[in-house]
């Protein structure tokens, strides 16, 4: 089994300050992590390759920086990383990062499964998996919490809902994005750190990709942002406990009370 | 301080740490409170490759020293000296087999050892015999192919956990300290079971029982060494694994005075934080100050020992005894710091003073280092 698993470098959102000035995120010595969500993706593509043979690529787009991740990813279990950099890349949104990543995939070439994290917890758009199987016309199914089967034939995962669960039977190959329940990721071995050290992580330009100047980086993002702004607070809350036929009570009475 | 310690010493240090933040901490006071063994983290611990940290390559392992063990158990030790203690004995039982065994018992053992699919366990300590180590009553007999064992360890930790036991049985009786051998015992051996788990006032995550040997036949091949040879193989594992246990200490301090320090900037009495308060300062910078002095001493005697230096009694001795007081000491004083609060199960500098004691009492009680002490003093002055 192949497995790319696409890994974003992010700041490390615990020390995250909004520049009032500019709305943008002050980025200036916050440090850079592996965004948690692609940790448990990685995870599970490492378990997949320990129990049925096979390769675990990690896949990145970001600045030269974002190396790191790789490396951490290797440090993991996986065995090879590929860094999607280039200039012409900036600015993208998700979607110019879905064209792109699926450019960067197709230039790779086979693979079996692909896995995500849910979100970057950056940006907490969830596009990316999503647009990423469309560009790739490949069968996706996200929020997975457990891979129940997988083998040559295809796959059954969960997909978690709000309610409890779906389970979904997917053909190969396919896209999926992780939830973090899905695992409890591994600490990088030493091993791992020795071999990351030396791998050579390759990099990947607009043109090793073919990318199409007008899909990549700003002038490929169909999404401009307006305005960035903080929520006001939500106003008053309550909260009725007691039994169900107790909280009916009150809240009937509180409804009243309104009118 | 800066160790000087290379970019893989570095690796190793950070990855035991990963292990103690991730790992370790989170479930330290559930494991101490249920006196349960760490068997999941043990499991993280062997995918993070730390079991082969002191292995050969060649069988495995990454083929660190002394200095190596020293630093893992040091930042374990740091979320809980119950886990790191499971970790050190499985180091402990296995270093017979390094010192005096076979290439085939090497071959056999370590590459489990080093990836961390079995567990070891040292087995020397029986009711009669504890410092005085010439009281062991367990026997070998060797019967055609096999020995046949006889004989209760005590207090061995890792029992009933561990697949590997290193056993000090008596071949010659008659002949005292030089009638000992030690032999690799396997879980499922016939006649090989295990006795209560004790209930200890600390290091409750790692396990402590009695292994019961009855009539247990083993093949003739698992001897270490000459027969005979026992308890100076004895002697030799306990100088080299003894800078683990201070460093054991050195960690368990580190986290003593983390949370003594951080508590005393935060806690307001009289209108200001208390470490505004000279005695309350004055006491974390004796902390301080004995705990950084621990670690250089056993940094120095691990390094010296793992130069495969000739005399290293003393250097072992001094290193468990001065880190392991120094422990006692700190985490008590951080009790103090922390007062009442400090008193409670919600802080966890209680459980890291229970957790200090055994430092004192294990591996060898610093009264009988100080023996080891005294007596290579007398030696080196054999001519004043
Ligand atoms: C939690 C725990 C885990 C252990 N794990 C292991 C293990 O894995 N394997 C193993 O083999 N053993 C193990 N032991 C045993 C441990 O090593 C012994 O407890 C220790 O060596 C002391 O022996 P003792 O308890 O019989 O004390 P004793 O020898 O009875 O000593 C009692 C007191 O007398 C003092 N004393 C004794 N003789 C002298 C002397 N000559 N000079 C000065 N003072 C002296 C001692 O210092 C001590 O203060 C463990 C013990 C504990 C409590």
């Amino acid at each position: 089994m192949d497995i790319i698993v696409c890994i974003k470098q992010v700041p490390d959102t615990k020390d995250v300050r909004l520049d009032p000035e500019t709305n943008t995120m002050a980025r200036e010595g916050v440090e850079s992590i592996m965004n948690p969500f692609d940790r448990h993706a990685l995870e599970e593509a490492v378990r997949i390759k320990e129990n049925l043979g096979g390769t675990v690529t990690a896949l990145s787009m970001g600045p030269p920086q974002a190396e790191a991740v790789l490396r951490e990813a290797i440090s993991c279990g996986a065995d090879g990383g590929v860094l999607v950099s280039d200039r012409a890349f900036a600015g993208a949104d998700t979607w110019a990062t879905s064209y792109t990543l699926a450019k960067a995939m197709v230039t790779l070439g086979n693979f079996d499964l692909v896995l995500c994290g849910k979100q970057a917890i950056d940006g907490d758009t969830a596009q990316v998996g999503p647009g990423l199987a469309t560009q790739l016309s490949l069968p996706y199914l996200t929020c997975v919490q457990k891979i129940r089967t997988i083998g040559d034939s295809g796959l059954v995962a969960e997909r978690m809902m709000d309610d409890g669960y779906d389970v979904v039977q997917l053909p190969l190959p396919a896209l999926l994005t992780v939830v973090k329940d899905i695992n409890e990721p591994r600490v990088p071995s030493l091993k791992g750190k020795m071999r990351a050290k030396k791998a050579e992580i390759r990099v990947l330009r607009a043109a090793d990709i073919h990318a199409d100047e007008k899909c990549i980086g700003l002038a490929g993002s169909p999404t401009k942002v307006v305005s960035v702004f903080s929520p006001k607070p939500r106003g008053n809350r309550t909260v009725f406990t007691g039994s169900p036929a107790e909280q009916v009570e009150q809240l009937v009475a509180k409804l009243k009370g309104l009118l | 301080m800066d160790y000087f310690l290379t970019e893989e010493q570095q690796m190793i240090v950070e990855t035991a740490r990963e292990i103690a933040r991730e790992k370790i901490i989170p479930l330290r006071a559930e494991l101490d409170e249920k006196n349960e063994f760490p068997t999941s983290i043990l499991m993280d611990m062997a995918k993070a490759d730390l079991f082969g940290v002191f292995v050969p390559e060649e069988f495995g392992g990454l083929g660190g020293g002394c200095f190596e063990i020293v630093l893992v158990l040091e930042e374990l030790a740091r979320g809980c000296v119950g886990v790191a203690t499971s970790f050190a004995a499985n180091a402990l039982g296995i270093y017979p087999v390094m010192i005096a065994g076979s290439q085939e018992q090497k071959e056999r053992y370590l590459p489990d050892i080093a990836s961390g699919r079995k567990w070891a366990a040292f087995g020397l300590t029986e009711s009669n015999a504890g410092s005085d180590a010439s009281g062991v009553r367990t026997t070998a007999v060797l019967d055609g192919d096999e020995w046949v064992l006889n004989g209760t360890k005590q207090w061995i930790t890792n029992g009933g956990e561990a697949q590997i036991y290193s056993i000090v049985a008596m071949t010659d009786p008659s002949k005292g300290p030089r009638g000992a051998s030690i032999f690799m015992v396997e879980d499922g051996d016939p006649g090989f079971s295990y006795g209560k788990k004790e209930d200890k006032m600390g290091i409750r995550a790692s396990a402590t029982r009695e292994l019961i040997m009855k009539d247990c036949r083993i093949p003739k091949d698992r001897l270490v060494g000459r027969k005979g040879t026992g308890f100076i193989t004895v002697m030799k594992t306990l100088d080299i694994s003894r800078p683990g246990i201070a460093s054991l200490g050195v960690g368990l301090g580190q986290a003593a005075l983390d949370e003594a320090v951080v508590y005393a900037k935060q806690r307001v009495q009289f209108g200001r934080p208390i470490i505004s308060f000279q005695a309350v300062q004055h006491m974390l910078a004796d902390m301080a100050i004995q705990l950084e002095a621990a670690r250089a001493l056993v940094y120095a005697a691990a390094r010296h020992i793992g130069s495969n230096a000739k005399n290293i009694s003393k250097a072992s001795s001094m290193c468990k005894v001065f880190a392991s007081d120094m422990a006692m000491k700190v985490t008590t004083d951080a009790v103090q710091v922390l007062g009442g609060y400090g008193y409670m199960k919600e802080y966890p500098v209680e459980k890291m003073m229970r957790d200090a004691k055994i430092l004192q009492i294990y591996e060898g009680t610093n009264q009988i280092q100080r023996n080891v002490i005294g007596q290579e003093l007398n030696k080196e002055y054999a001519s004043a």
